[in-house]
């Protein structure tokens, strides 16, 4: 691989302008692809992405907005052989090759921060500033104290309480809905639950890691999570060397989807784009 | 026809005033020690009935529910290895899927089945979807992990000459040989249980012994689907042996009484049921397209009569179970034409897996029903011709 001036042709496959599906690894990945500029690469939390979300376009505004559904999510193929965040890490790292993506700015919300951090660990090479929201993926109380509610064993209405600020974002009207957003629902759950489900949304040796993270980093926090208390954050966030702590106020778990401008705006200046 | 007494062993006191769950968070100040001994040792007393009687036994495992105290099912068939004498013991079912070591299966079931001397039948399930919480074995791919384990243990079960190695997706071992091996030869028979036609197809290629639970007048389509898989693969029609049905039985001499005994034992249903609905369906325990139709509210009730009503279980009558198939109640000329009728539908269904104790049945109740039931339906069902089952068209 060389780092010169020239644009090769990934052979695992180019994302078309459109946004159609990206193939990396022989993987048909559904990706949001907008704008222009330095590439952000946006990795969704574990209830999905959607396509409307008003932050993608203020994020597209500056940059080359590229947000897939990871694999397993959305429409977004699935390897048998991926079952763990260190899979998709490694799947992330191939997407950026494929892509040749440079100086992006690789920002994450929940789960999708994990696998940001757990990406990042690996290689920064190709990653110019690292925003993380709400993140997972820590462990940081002791062996009796959870540090992250279960979500697989709450109904839809209790973890909205938990999860937004305004819970009603929250509500989805599944006989209205069109059947292929239903099941990207069913999906969603089901692939999060595969990645996640034991150890319980993290992997206990992350934190111990988490100091080969050198670029800038940003750690954005939604101040009214019940899914993870701000304590867990500042840990996550001492645990970076470069990191900084930004409260959002009015925002819960996923602050892109209750305060997009905000969000938006803290990243791009962050970023410096 | 055999015909096995079941009791799922449940602990009724804390069924009165519960806070909308009957497991996973029911707090276990809620089962009294001593309280707790004491049903056991009454239900191991009807067990040791029953296998006086003629009848064959059959246990099951629940975990963290008032429903059901056996949480290890082996300490219950290492009791009833001991204290049977002539019983078949079926474990239906052994969760594979909250078992994160198959080896640990292997040897206790080789175990029981030596100290039994060659009774038990080996059924395993996967487990229910509300104790994924608490084994925190994996929902997803639970099937993947439920066949690696049975494979697994199969293997052990038949591997004699040298210790194996196994490196499997789900499991490592390094030099498995186990001793004591299985008095059965090759194994144990093999059980398993099914509510959808899919998984039937699938136990038909393999031969498994196949059992539904209270499935009623929508048994058939999962028998055919058995059917088809197991002439696929085996060039033949299965024989009846290879069907179980488990339904719930109260028998008495005359009808008012079997009336009584049918609504006590059928509190079990309603009790059954009683799960907080944040663990009821763990993800990856139904396929997306279930349950799209889950979240749509557009799933379709289970249990049918012969005429096609649809009722619901928790709250039916007597009458209305007995019409569903999932009761047999009356006398034992009632009961008897019942259980045989229900057979004849099915194209033949060789093992009745009776719930003799069930809901808040009381002892000196189930002694009756099961002595009334031994000495006038089994001999009965004992001489049944069993239909020879046939494709569906």
């Amino acid at each position: 691989m060389k780092f010169g001036t020239e644009m090769p042709i990934p052979a695992a496959g180019v994302a078309p302008r459109d946004g159609g599906p990206l193939v990396v690894n022989g993987l048909k990945i559904e990706t949001i692809e907008r704008g222009a500029g330095r590439p952000l690469l946006f990795l969704h939390p574990g209830i999905g992405l959607d396509p409307k979300a008003a932050v993608l376009d203020l994020l597209a505004a500056k940059t080359r907005l590229i947000a897939p559904s990871h694999p397993g999510f959305g429409a977004s193929d699935l390897a048998p052989v991926m079952t763990t965040v260190e899979d998709l890490s490694y799947f992330y790292l191939d997407l950026m090759d494929a892509l040749d993506l440079r100086d992006t700015i690789v920002v994450g919300v929940g789960f999708g921060a994990w696998i940001a951090a757990a990406t990042a660990i690996k290689s920064t090479a190709r990653m110019s500033h690292l925003v993380m929201a709400n993140a997972v993926g820590i462990k940081v109380g002791d062996r009796e104290t959870r540090d992250i509610a279960d979500i697989f064993a709450m109904q839809d209405a209790d973890f909205a309480k938990l999860a937004y600020f305004d819970p009603k974002l929250g509500e989805r009207d599944y006989k209205s809905m069109a059947t292929a957003e239903v099941a990207a629902v069913a999906r969603n759950r089901e692939s999060l639950a595969r990645f996640a489900w034991q150890p319980f949304m993290h992997d206990p040796k992350l934190k111990s890691r988490l100091h080969r993270i050198r670029i800038p980093t940003l750690i954005l926090w939604g101040t009214h999570d019940r899914v993870l208390r701000e304590g867990y954050g500042r840990a996550y966030c001492a645990a970076i060397p470069n990191a900084r702590f930004e409260p959002i106020e009015k925002a819960g778990h996923l602050p892109h989807i209750e305060q997009p401008q905000v969000f938006a705006d803290r990243v791009l200046a962050f970023a410096g784009a | 026809m055999r015909v096995y007494h079941f009791t799922e062993q449940a602990y009724p006191p804390a069924w009165e005033n519960h806070p909308g769950t009957l497991r996973v968070t029911l707090p276990n100040r809620l089962v009294d020690p001593k309280i707790a001994s004491d049903l056991f040792h009454r239900y191991y007393d009807e067990w040791q009935l029953a296998d006086e009687l003629g009848l064959d036994v059959m246990l099951n495992e629940h975990h963290q529910t008032a429903t059901c105290m056996s949480s290890t099912c082996i300490v219950g068939l290492s009791i009833l290895a001991r204290i049977t004498k002539r019983a078949r013991l079926l474990v239906l079912g052994y969760p594979l899927g909250h078992r994160p070591d198959p080896l640990r299966c292997a040897e206790e079931l080789a175990t029981v089945d030596v100290i039994s001397r060659g009774r038990l039948d080996m059924g395993f399930v996967k487990g229910v979807p509300y104790e994924f919480g608490p084994s925190n074995q994996n929902p997803v791919r639970v099937m993947d992990r439920f066949w690696d384990a049975h494979d697994f243990i199969i293997k052990a079960m038949t591997t004699h000459d040298a210790p194996f190695s196994w490196e499997s997706e789900f499991f490592h071992y390094r030099h498995v040989n186990i001793w004591p091996r299985p008095y059965q030869q090759p194994h144990p028979p093999v059980w398993s249980t099914t509510g959808s036609r899919g998984s039937a197809r699938v136990l038909g290629e393999r031969g498994l012994a196949m059992a539904t639970l209270g499935t009623g007048y929508a048994t058939r389509p999962l028998y055919d689907a058995y059917r088809e898989g197991y002439v696929a693969k085996f060039g033949k029609l299965p024989t009846a042996d290879r069907f179980a049905y488990l339904g719930l039985v109260a028998v008495a001499d005359n009808e008012e009484e079997a009336h009584r005994r049918g609504k006590a034992v059928s509190v079990y249903l309603p009790m059954s049921a009683v799960v907080a609905p944040e663990f009821r369906n763990p993800p990856g325990y139904l396929s997306v397209e279930d349950n799209v139709r889950l979240l749509r509210g557009e799933t379709k009730p289970r249990t049918g009569t012969k005429d096609g009503r649809f009722i619901d279980m928790r709250v039916a009558s007597v009458q209305d179970l007995v019409d569903t198939g999932v009761l047999f109640c009356g006398t034992p000329d009632q009961v008897y034409d019942q259980i045989v009728a229900f057979a004849e539908y099915c194209g033949g269904m060789g093992n009745l897996l009776m719930m003799g104790q069930a809901g808040t049945m009381s002892h000196e109740v189930t002694a009756d029903n099961l002595t009334l039931f031994a000495k006038e339906v089994l001999p009965r069902l004992k001489e049944y011709k069993q239909p020879v089952g046939e494709l569906a068209a």
